[in-house]
């Protein structure tokens, strides 16, 4: 499958000259995990931010023919570009039904809104056997622990029938188990769906990804495959710079 | 206890009691004066349901419902000079108080009051509108926390300022002295009571509503935007929408509250509608319980009874009273006193649980 859902022509983001994302260029497509990788600083999380509408930018984002720049963020939601963030995002008060059933009534009318819910809606349970969290149905999203919460936040693009997921480090401060868990239920919900990963942890992505894009300073440094990307030696200079340096200052602290 | 409270039979059976106590206790045990007061009191419980909802369930912090109080109190005044104006000197009379200022025409925007119906109308939509407008003006612009707080007070102690600049509606002394209400005279001690029972229904009213829009989808929309508004915009909604229909009906409640709190107490006038008022109706619903139900109502009928039983006694300390009670909920008890149950629960869970527990955490 090569179905193009997402593309990013010279995307740029300025914060008072300085330019966070500089002409950066980026296809997502459908069946695929599509990893941004890159060092501290070098945009991917402003470049998530510039497409979902929460920062503006110059140069295109287009989905299934339509220009998102310049869209309100609910309406980019609506348009079924879903994005999680670095801390999970849940509404701590409410269950985890409650925050499936939510995501999943954008398009609700005012008559079903004030009315009370009868019984869930059928992509909320399945969702939540999906995302191993059916037997946690009725328990405050608050009370979940750390990758409970990751899992659920991506539950809820999937019942919000979101088709292109922007995740913003969904396994920092997971274990193994759970990032194996994770990284499976990454590619079982790409079937269907673009899935893009913005990680820091290369283990991660070398076992997930089904296409690489490394930014550094704002610019796309490389793309491609997982074997091609690693095998870059601009990339091999900006990681293993990355490490030299740490290695000096850790020495430096010694 | 807490299943029962929120299962359908709970919930009549709750209603029930609160009936039986409103308008079968408090009329045999309260003399015609308390009962009038009483009356008053539940005005304010009326606006504190709808803080309630803004506050508690949409963390919107209004400290300036005032405006709406003032809005519904003022346009029902109008009506009740006009009606009295209609009964002395026959229709196109000016009302008397104009008459002691000098006012000779009758103002074009007091002609349309003469007529009952436009003014209930105008009760219940003027002060909604006013809120959906300047809701969207303000949510839509994602101004939120206390800079919308400020914003709110800013607004009643303007209102308050216009109303005293206004000769055509009593300035500073407002409007006082009605004789009649729809055709009723006010002195009646029968009417008197038909008035409190006016009352005392519309508070059963306010708290059906608040309870339905807190139970339906809605209400878990609004606690979800008050918690992460943000995530709800990504997940596509329109958060400021969400935040307009409960400052809306908030607004509402408060407009009706004003209102009956006319008739019952025979006068508005600015001192009733400013900034001190509106910081009152949130202390009531601060030390009740702004996120429950029953808690904003049994904070504002406490906090009123006890400004009335303390003023009568120590009429200088009242203002102490009211700052340390404020400052008392706020460090010891957040939740009010409707988290005092849940409290209790949560205390004796530990207790009886003691150390082994731990383990699991």
């Amino acid at each position: 499958m090569n179905d193009i859902a997402l593309t990013c022509t010279d995307v740029q983001v300025a914060f008072d000259g300085f330019k966070a994302v500089d002409g950066v260029d980026l296809t997502l497509r459908r069946g695929e995990v599509h990893f941004l990788i890159g060092p501290n600083g070098a945009g991917k999380t402003t470049l998530v931010d510039a497409v979902t509408g929460l920062t503006p930018y110059t140069g295109s984002v287009v989905k299934d023919g339509t220009e998102l720049r310049g869209k309100k963020v609910h309406h980019i939601a609506r348009a079924g570009v879903g994005r999680t963030f670095q801390t999970a995002a849940v509404f701590d008060n409410l269950t985890v039904a409650q925050n499936l059933d939510i995501a999943a009534g954008a398009a609700r009318g005012p008559w079903t809104l004030l009315r009370r819910r009868k019984h869930l809606p059928e992509s909320v349970v399945d969702t939540m056997k999906r995302i191993g969290l059916a037997e946690h149905a009725d328990r405050a999203a608050g009370t979940l622990a750390h990758g409970q919460k990751q899992w659920l936040e991506i539950g809820m693009l999937l019942v919000g029938d979101a088709d292109v997921l922007l995740l913003d480090e969904p396994i920092a401060g997971m274990g193994h188990e759970e990032r194996e868990t994770t990284g499976a239920l990454l590619r079982d919900i790409a079937g269907e769906r673009a899935v893009a990963v913005v990680e820091h942890d290369m283990d991660f992505m070398r076992a997930n990804a089904s296409r690489v894009t490394v930014l550094h300073a704002g610019s796309v440094l490389a793309a491609g495959g997982v074997d091609e990307v690693s095998a870059d030696p601009r990339v091999q200079e900006v990681y293993l710079g990355a490490e030299r340096g740490k290695e000096t200052a850790d020495a430096a602290a010694a | 206890m807490s299943k029962f409270l929120q299962s359908r039979l709970g919930t009549w059976s709750g209603f029930a009691a609160a009936a039986l106590v409103l308008f079968g206790l408090a009329p045999l045990v309260l003399s015609g004066f308390r009962l009038g007061l009483f009356a008053q009191f539940i005005c304010y419980a009326i606006v504190a349901v709808g803080i309630g909802l803004a506050w508690g369930r949409g963390g919107m912090l209004t400290l300036g419902q005032g405006v709406f109080f003032g809005m519904g109190a003022y346009l029902m005044a109008m009506h009740l000079k006009m009606a009295d104006a209609e009964f002395r000197g026959g229709p196109g009379s000016v009302p008397d108080f104009m008459e002691l200022a000098g006012i000779r025409e009758l103002p074009a925007y007091w002609a349309p009051f003469a007529s009952p119906v436009f003014t209930v109308a105008a009760i219940l939509i003027l002060p909604t509108a006013v809120a959906v407008l300047l809701g969207l003006a303000v949510f839509k612009r994602r101004v939120k926390g206390a800079y919308f707080a400020i914003l709110s007070q800013a607004l009643a102690g303007a209102f308050a300022i216009l109303l005293i600049g206004q000769q055509s509606l009593g300035g500073f002394n407002g409007l006082s002295y009605f004789r009649y209400f729809f055709g009723f005279t006010i002195n009646d001690p029968v009417n008197q009571r038909m008035l409190y029972f006016i009352t005392a229904a519309a508070l059963l009213g306010v708290v059906a509503v608040a309870l339905q829009l807190r139970r339906s989808r809605y209400g878990e929309l609004l606690v979800a935007v008050r918690d992460a508004e943000e995530r709800v915009r990504f997940l596509g909604y329109d958060a400021a929408n969400v935040k307009v229909v409960a400052y809306a009906v908030a607004a509402l409640f408060a407009s009706i509250a004003g209102a009956l709190f006319v008739p019952v107490v025979g006068i508005i006038s600015p001192a009733s509608v400013g900034i001190v008022p509106s910081i009152m109706f949130i202390l009531g619903v601060a030390i009740g319980g702004r996120a429950t139900l029953v808690g904003p109502v049994v904070g504002a009928l406490a906090v009123a009874w006890a400004q009335t039983a303390l003023s009568e006694q120590f009429p200088s300390a009242w203002t102490y009273a009211q700052g340390l009670l404020f400052v008392l909920v706020i460090a010891l008890l957040p939740g009010g006193i409707a988290s005092i149950p849940a409290l209790a629960k949560r205390l004796k869970k530990t207790r009886t649980a003691s150390t082994p527990a731990e383990a699991t955490a």
